[in-house]
């Protein structure tokens, strides 16, 4: 018998590994070209070191290194003082995509998706056909293992090319090294740039650069106390979407509907899991792996209809208002700083918080549009930056209201700098890249405000200083006019030059409290 | 002792007290009349604008001022200097003598010439000697047509001899002497255009009259002629404007003085004026508002003020004529005539007018 069309083709028809699909769409992850993918794959080897040691409740000490091979070519070294990672692990963290503890949980946590490290390195083999080496050790007494990787991107499993036993100096932590084709650059969307933003974040780090010419940069830590540690919710109702509630239906222990909303979802109490059923019009005491897909439709929309309390918020670890300032205090040289936290809100049933940092004057770029500094949860955004929620909330903002210039739709302008930090149980980003955060009404509001507060600090700073500023030119006019007016008057009159700059003189010296005075009520007066 | 040493001493006068302030350990402050119409009153008895009682001061350490003592000082000692030298300057001159960037900032002494202007009024108030005595004035201004002969700085000049141009008024005319004066009356206008029609049809010689123009506000040298011609010489003058509140104003000003030099209004006004036109009366009688034009916004607001000035307010005349233009919601301009005729102006309009006497006090 001869094979049907459709039998021959399924023989082709085969799994897409991840791996595979990454290889060929490599953009998706941000790794589109040299100079961003040497940036991408810090960031994600910084982010989960930082991520590691929150988990250990250790204080973050990061060596980051970039090392030139050769043209486009360079090495990249991440070490960290984090736990560590037990032997068994280590193959699967970094030669498996999409494999790791953070996907699966409602957590803050820096890197969302997993898919951060061994998308790194598998970027690093397909460039360099070069292996991945870590070295991790996780106490004190215990042996430090080193292994050389390689990823299968037909399977997406490692396969180990090398395991030993190796001399590490550290107690504990791990270090990570490998070639990938890359361009380094300073400035911009730099290396150099998203350290300097993390250490701004995360004023409780100390991280060490060495750059590839060898300079080393180190970016202290201003703060010794650790974030308190994020506590893991269970998603809130409202922020389900049906497919991830089909699912969630199909994997639960619960043995009854009522109890599966009870015990996956977070606020839901037994009458509210009542009213959900009894709007959907399902029983309550259904096996949740029974319900089909329009029993699920139901229940959704029953979700959407049910007043439920929103969820709690002690999940959240913010910068901290102090902290920010304390980092911003240390990274950015200005004349003056505000911080603004505000307390946590909701969105889709996710908790979320905004702080905003106002740095002004010093070193800060007075021409143009202010500079603009972006944090999900505490990870530096670079790219994007007229994408996202951020920028339509600064621009949104009527900085005029606060004696800083701004044309209709832009950015407003002068030496100052903005941070804009979300945190949250789940960050909405408006692409897989992670570069922008999406524009929710919830989410907007909420950066306005702060940036409202954070506004109206500045605006009394720029009054106080810059009318200072004023009144003391205006006194110094005084001082310049002395000659000129002496002169005149001698040409007017009997005296001398000299002996009418003298009279003027002192006479402004005794005075000067009370001119300034005098400038202070005619201000006023203006202002009525 | 002559003006120019009293004058000379005032200066003097005013920069001793000021050293003497300082001194004192005091901030030098010049107390003098405020000008402005808040300080404007009109006298109905000598029917001119005067100046009131109040007074402003200037002290040079306040913010405010400070700039404005200095340039009065600088202006102050230009004056002094041309008085002991005899020599004259004009505003336009004075404003470059005094401009010059202070040492060490970035700040002008003047920037523009309103400013030295200004600051030059407020000397005259200050010493009670008039621009002139201080020996500055304005550049000249004006033309001058008729059968008269004058001298001035010893030369004689024969205004019926000037060609096209006529005669142009300096600013001071104080020393001008009237050698022959044949004219039955003086039309004053405040349109060049107008006087140059009228001078092409030798209307001065045909009319046996003076013909002078401005260009818009009459200079002090003009108000100063016409105000000699006539209290030396009897001669009554008329006064031709534009139907406009700006127009009326300038009559106004020819007889009762300015609300600016109130100060000086002594030396300048001719309560004898009469206004000729072009009034409401003229247009409805001469159809002339085909050639209209419609009162914009500053023009309406400017006929308010106009009215409520007290030389205005309690002319019943002049309050129906502004009453009518407001009604019309127009105003018209002299050279409105023209359209019945280039000539018409001058064979038909002013003869008429002038021998039925139709004129406005």
């Amino acid at each position: 018998m001869t094979k049907t069309k459709a039998e021959e083709m399924a023989a082709l028809q085969q799994e897409i590994s991840i791996s595979e699909f990454f290889t060929k769409n490599r953009h998706l992850l941000g790794f589109d070209n040299p100079r961003k993918a040497l940036l991408m794959a810090v960031k994600e080897g910084v982010d989960n070191s930082l991520d590691a040691c929150q988990d250990a409740e250790i204080l973050p000490e990061i060596y980051v290194e970039i090392k030139k091979i050769k043209e486009d070519r360079y090495s990249l070294v991440v070490e960290d003082n984090g736990p560590g990672i037990v032997k068994e692990q280590i193959p699967r963290i970094f030669g498996k995509l999409l494999y790791g503890s953070k996907f699966h949980r409602l957590r803050q946590s820096m890197g969302q998706q997993g898919i951060g490290i061994s998308a790194a390195a598998l970027y690093g083999q397909l460039t360099t056909g070069k292996n991945f080496h870590v070295i991790s050790k996780i106490g004190k007494n215990r042996p430090a293992y080193y292994y050389e990787l390689h990823i299968d991107t037909k399977l997406n499993e490692p396969k180990i090319v090398t395991e030993k036993e190796v001399p590490y100096m550290k107690d504990q932590g791990t270090r990570l090294e490998f070639e990938m084709e890359a361009k380094y650059q300073k400035g911009k969307q730099s290396a150099d740039e998203y350290l300097k933003e993390i250490a701004l974040s995360n004023p409780h780090a100390k991280i060490t650069f060495k750059d590839p010419e060898g300079t080393v940069i180190t970016f202290p830590r201003a703060v010794n106390t650790l974030p308190k540690e994020a506590k893991e919710i269970k998603p809130h109702p409202y922020g389900i979407e049906l497919g991830m509630l089909i699912s969630m239906l199909h994997s639960t222990t619960a043995k009854s509907l009522s109890t599966f909303l009870q015990q996956d979802f977070s606020r839901v109490s037994a009458s509210i899991a009542q009213q959900i059923c009894d709007k959907a019009e399902i029983n309550m005491h259904s096996r949740p792996n029974t319900i089909v897909r329009n029993q699920a439709e139901k229940l959704y929309e029953a979700i959407q209809q049910t007043k439920i309390m929103s969820p709690p918020t002690n999940c959240l670890v913010p910068i901290g208002a102090e902290a920010l300032e304390k980092g911003m205090r240390k990274e950015i040289d200005a004349e003056f700083y505000a911080t603004v936290s505000r307390p946590p809100s909701v969105y889709r049933g996710n908790p979320f918080s905004i702080e905003v940092g106002i740095a002004y004057g010093g070193s800060i770029d007075p021409e143009g549009s202010v500079q603009v500094i972006r944090f999900a949860n505490r990870v530096p955004l670079l790219y994007q930056q007229g994408a996202g929620a951020i920028q339509k909330a600064i621009i949104e903002t009527a900085w005029k209201n606060y004696n800083i210039s701004q044309s209709k739709g832009s950015l407003p302008q002068g030496p100052i700098l903005i941070i804009v930090s979300m945190v949250s149980v789940w960050v909405p980003f408006t692409s897989e890249a992670k570069e922008a955060i999406a524009s929710y009404d919830e989410i907007i509001k909420e950066m306005k405000l702060a940036l409202q507060e954070a506004g109206r600090k500045l605006s009394t700073y720029i009054r106080k200083t810059v009318k200072a500023r004023e009144q003391r030119e205006k006194i110094n006019l005084f001082e310049k006019y002395i000659p000129e007016v002496a002169e005149g008057l001698s040409m007017i009159s009997s005296a001398k030059k000299t002996d009418i700059e003298g009279y003027l003189t002192k006479f402004l010296k005794k005075n000067i409290g009370e001119l300034i005075k005098g400038l202070e009520d005619n201000d006023n007066k203006e202002k009525e | 002792m002559t003006t120019k040493k009293k004058s000379e001493i005032a200066l003097n006068q005013l920069g001793e007290k000021l050293v003497e302030q300082a001194k004192k350990g005091k901030n030098p402050e010049i107390i003098y009349p405020l000008r402005g119409l808040s300080n404007v009153t009109f006298d109905k008895k000598s029917r001119t604008l005067r100046m009131g009682n109040k007074t402003a001061s200037r002290s040079f350490f306040n913010v405010a001022h400070a700039k404005k003592f200095l340039q009065t000082i600088l202006v102050a000692v230009v004056s002094k200097e041309l008085l002991k030298r005899e020599k004259h300057t004009n505003l336009r001159d004075l404003y470059y003598q005094i401009k010059r960037t202070i040492p060490g900032t970035k700040i002008e002494t003047v920037e523009e010439q309103t400013e030295t202007d200004k600051a030059i009024e407020d000397l005259e108030v200050m010493t009670g000697f008039s621009r002139e005595q201080l020996n500055i004035s304005a550049g000249k201004n004006g033309s001058v047509a008729g059968k008269v002969i004058i001298e001035d700085r010893g030369d004689t000049i024969d205004w019926s001899k000037m060609g096209s141009g006529g005669w142009s008024v300096p600013s001071v005319v104080e020393d001008i002497k009237f050698k022959k004066v044949s004219a039955n009356y003086i039309l004053y206008m405040e349109k060049e255009a107008v006087w140059e029609r009228l001078h092409e049809d030798k209307f001065w010689e045909k009319n046996k009259c003076v013909i002078i123009s401005s260009k818009g506000q009459t200079t002090r040298g003009i108000r100063r002629l016409l105000q000699r011609l006539s209290e030396e010489h009897k001669i009554p003058i008329y006064v031709l404007t534009d139907f406009d509140p700006w127009g009326f104003y300038i009559y106004s000003v020819v007889k009762y003085g300015s609300i600016a030099l109130a100060h000086a209004s002594e030396r300048l006004t001719i309560p004898d004026v009469r206004f000729l036109g072009i009034t409401a009366d003229d247009i409805e009688k001469y159809n002339l508002n085909k050639h209209f034009i419609k009162l914009k916004d500053t023009d309406i607001n400017r006929i308010k003020q106009v009215s409520e000035y007290d030389w205005f307010k309690d002319n019943k005349e002049w309050q129906r004529q502004l009453k009518l233009m407001k009604q019309f919601g127009a105003k018209a301009e002299i050279q409105a005539l023209s359209s019945k005729g280039i000539s018409f102006i001058s064979e038909t309009y002013l003869p008429e007018k002038i021998k039925k006497k139709d004129f406005i006090d």
